[in-house]
C-alpha cells in the first residue's frame, strides 16, 4: 500500500492476518471486502449469517477481540491482527458450547437463520455479565432478529447458561 | 458498492493532509453508518482513510475537572466507563438508549456525531432530495413523514439528526475538539450541528480535511437529577420519534440549574434557553413543566404523518422533567415509564 496511491489508482490487494476460531489466517484483501463475506466466500465459514446485510437484524455477529460485532459493517482489511470467533468456534473438542446445548434444551429456533448470531450474541452477553433479569438479557439481545418469533424460548435458554454459572460461581 | 482505495493512517498530521488533498476522501472508524451508506450507493468516497489506530481512544480527565472522551472511544465503553457512569449517568443512559449492543461495540463518539440521517428518501438513491443531491427537491415534506422533524426545518429538508448521544452532550454542554489543516479549534456541540436551511447538504459545521479528536465535558455535575425519554415505535433498538434529555441541578426543592435538549424532532439537539430560564429558579411543578413544553414547541410545524409528535413532545418533556427533579431517572432496561 502507498500513501502516495491517488484516487484515480487501481486499488491493491492488502495482506492482512486474521486469527478465525483459533487458527491464523493470511489473507490478501480487496479494500471493500467486508467482513462477513471474507468470513463466508473466502474462508468457507458459512455459519456466519447474511440477513440484512446493514446492521439491523444481528444474523452476521461474530465475537471480534472479545466483543460482538455486526460482521457486515466492517471492512476486512481495517482488522488486520484481529481474533476471530464464529459459530463454527463455539463448541470446543466435540462438545457443544453450553448455550448451544441450551438452545437445544429450549427449541430456541425454528428455521434456524438467525441462530448462528443469536448464540455469538448470546455467549457475549453471558461473558459480558451485564445481564441479570429477563427484561435485560432482552435488552442486550435487541440487536438480534428472529423472524420465526422464537424470543421467549431464547431468553429461556440464555437465562439457564446464567443461572448454571451463577450456581457454579462463575 | 463503488470501488475505492485505502490508507491506514499513523499519525493525525497524516489523516488529515491526505483527507484534505482528495475532496472524495472520507475518515472511516467503527463504520456502522458509512459501509451502510456506501451499500446504498448514498456515499461514494473514491478513498478511505482508516483513523482507527490513531490515538484517539482514551478517556482522559480535563484540565477543567471535566473528562475529555477521545473520538475513537466506542459507545460500549463511553457507556459503561465508570467514570462517566458516575459522574455522567446523563450520557451513559443516553447512549444505552440506542443502536444495540452489535453496533455500540463498533461505533465511536467522533461517528456518532457524524452519522447522517435515516431519512427514507435520503437513504433511497431511487428519489430526489436536496440532502443527498442538493436541488432536486424534497419528497419527505408531501410524502411519508412519520419520523421527521417538527421544529428548525426548512421548505428544503425536514429530516432529523437520529443520535441519543449527541442529545445529551448537548444538554451537557459538551465541547467538540477538531484538528484540520489550519490546526486546531474546539465548538460547542450546541453549534456543531446546523439546521437545514437552504443547505441541508450540509449537516455540521466540519469542513472537508477536518477530524473531530475528542469531545470534552464540563465539570458541572448533573449526576443526580437527570433522565433521557425516549420514545419510539418499538421498545429498543430503533431511533426515537421523541427524546428528551433532563439534567437539573436542584438547591433543596428549587431547580437551581436546568438543561434540557431534544432528539428525534430536528436536524440537531434541540435546545431552547427561554425553556431553561423559565425553570431557574421554580420548584417542580405540572403547570411549570406544562409552561416550559409550551414555549419549547411554540413554533412546532407538524406535517401529515409526524403531527402527533408535538402532543408527544410535550408530554414527554413534562414526564421527564419529572423524573429528572425526583431523581429516577428512566431505566432503558425496564421500559415502563414511572
Amino acid at each position: 500500500m502507498s500513501s502516495s496511491q491517488t484516487s484515480t489508482a487501481l486499488p491493491e490487494r492488502i495482506s492482512i492476518s486474521l486469527t478465525v476460531n483459533g487458527e491464523t489466517r493470511h489473507l490478501d484483501v480487496l479494500p471493500w471486502t467486508v467482513l462477513l463475506d471474507l468470513l463466508r466466500d473466502h474462508l468457507g465459514l458459512t455459519g456466519t449469517k447474511k440477513g440484512c446485510d446493514h446492521g439491523q437484524c444481528g444474523a452476521c455477529t461474530v465475537i471480534l477481540d472479545g466483543r460482538r460485532i455486526n460482521s457486515c459493517m466492517v471492512f476486512a482489511v481495517m482488522k488486520d491482527g484481529a481474533e476471530i470467533t464464529t459459530v463454527e468456534g463455539l463448541a470446543k473438542d466435540g462438545a457443544l458450547h453450553p448455550l448451544q446445548q441450551a438452545f437445544i434444551d429450549h427449541d430456541a429456533f425454528q428455521c434456524g437463520y438467525c441462530t448462528p448470531g443469536q448464540l455469538c450474541s448470546g455467549v457475549a452477553l453471558i461473558k459480558e455479565g451485564r445481564a441479570h433479569t429477563r427484561d435485560e438479557i432482552r435488552e442486550f439481545m435487541s440487536g438480534n432478529l428472529c423472524r420465526c418469533g422464537a424470543y421467549t424460548n431464547i431468553v429461556d435458554a440464555i437465562e439457564q447458561v446464567l443461572g448454571s454459572n451463577a450456581e457454579a460461581g462463575q | 458498492m463503488n470501488r475505492f482505495s485505502y490508507l491506514r493512517a499513523t499519525s493525525i498530521d497524516e489523516a488529515v493532509r491526505e483527507a484534505a488533498a482528495d475532496p472524495t476522501a472520507r475518515f472511516i472508524a467503527g463504520g456502522t453508518n458509512l459501509i451502510d451508506l456506501m451499500k446504498y450507493n448514498v456515499e461514494r468516497p473514491t478513498r478511505l482513510i482508516d483513523i482507527t489506530r490513531l490515538p484517539l481512544d482514551r478517556i482522559e480527565e480535563s484540565d477543567g475537572g471535566g473528562l475529555r472522551i477521545g473520538a475513537l472511544v466506542t459507545n460500549d465503553e463511553a457507556a459503561y466507563d465508570p467514570r462517566i457512569h458516575d459522574r455522567y449517568p446523563l450520557l451513559s443512559s443516553a447512549i444505552l438508549a440506542g443502536a444495540s449492543p452489535q453496533l455500540r461495540n463498533s461505533a465511536t463518539t467522533g461517528g456518532n456525531l457524524l452519522q447522517r440521517t435515516r431519512c427514507y428518501y435520503f437513504y433511497d438513491p431511487g428519489t430526489p432530495c436536496n440532502k443527498r443531491e442538493p436541488g432536486t427537491g424534497c419528497p419527505a415534506t408531501t410524502g411519508r413523514n412519520r419520523i421527521h422533524a417538527i421544529l428548525g426545518t426548512s421548505e428544503h429538508c425536514i429530516a432529523t439528526h437520529p443520535s441519543d448521544m449527541a442529545v445529551a452532550l448537548a444538554a451537557l454542554e459538551a465541547v467538540v475538539h477538531i484538528a484540520g489543516p489550519d490546526g486546531e479549534r474546539t465548538i460547542a456541540l450546541s453549534d456543531f450541528h446546523r439546521l437545514p436551511g437552504d443547505h441541508p447538504e450540509i449537516d455540521t459545521i466540519l469542513q472537508h480535511g477536518e477530524i473531530i479528536t475528542a469531545v470534552e465535558l464540563p465539570s458541572t455535575d448533573f449526576s443526580r437529577n437527570y433522565t433521557y425519554l425516549k420514545l419510539r415505535d418499538r421498545l429498543s433498538y430503533a431511533f426515537a420519534l421523541v427524546s428528551v434529555a433532563v439534567a437539573l441541578r436542584m438547591e433543596g426543592e428549587t431547580i437551581a440549574e436546568a438543561r434540557l435538549a431534544l432528539g428525534g424532532v430536528a436536524h440537531k439537539p434541540w435546545r431552547d434557553p427561554e425553556a431553561e430560564a423559565m425553570l431557574r429558579g421554580q420548584s417542580a411543578a405540572e403547570g411549570l413543566f406544562a409552561s416550559v413544553a409550551a414555549c419549547i414547541l411554540k413554533d412546532a410545524k407538524g406535517y401529515e404523518d409526524n403531527a402527533f409528535k408535538i402532543d408527544l413532545a410535550k408530554r414527554a418533556i413534562i414526564r421527564a422533567l419529572f423524573q429528572a427533579a425526583s431523581g429516577t431517572p428512566q431505566s432503558q432496561t425496564d421500559k415502563r415509564i414511572q
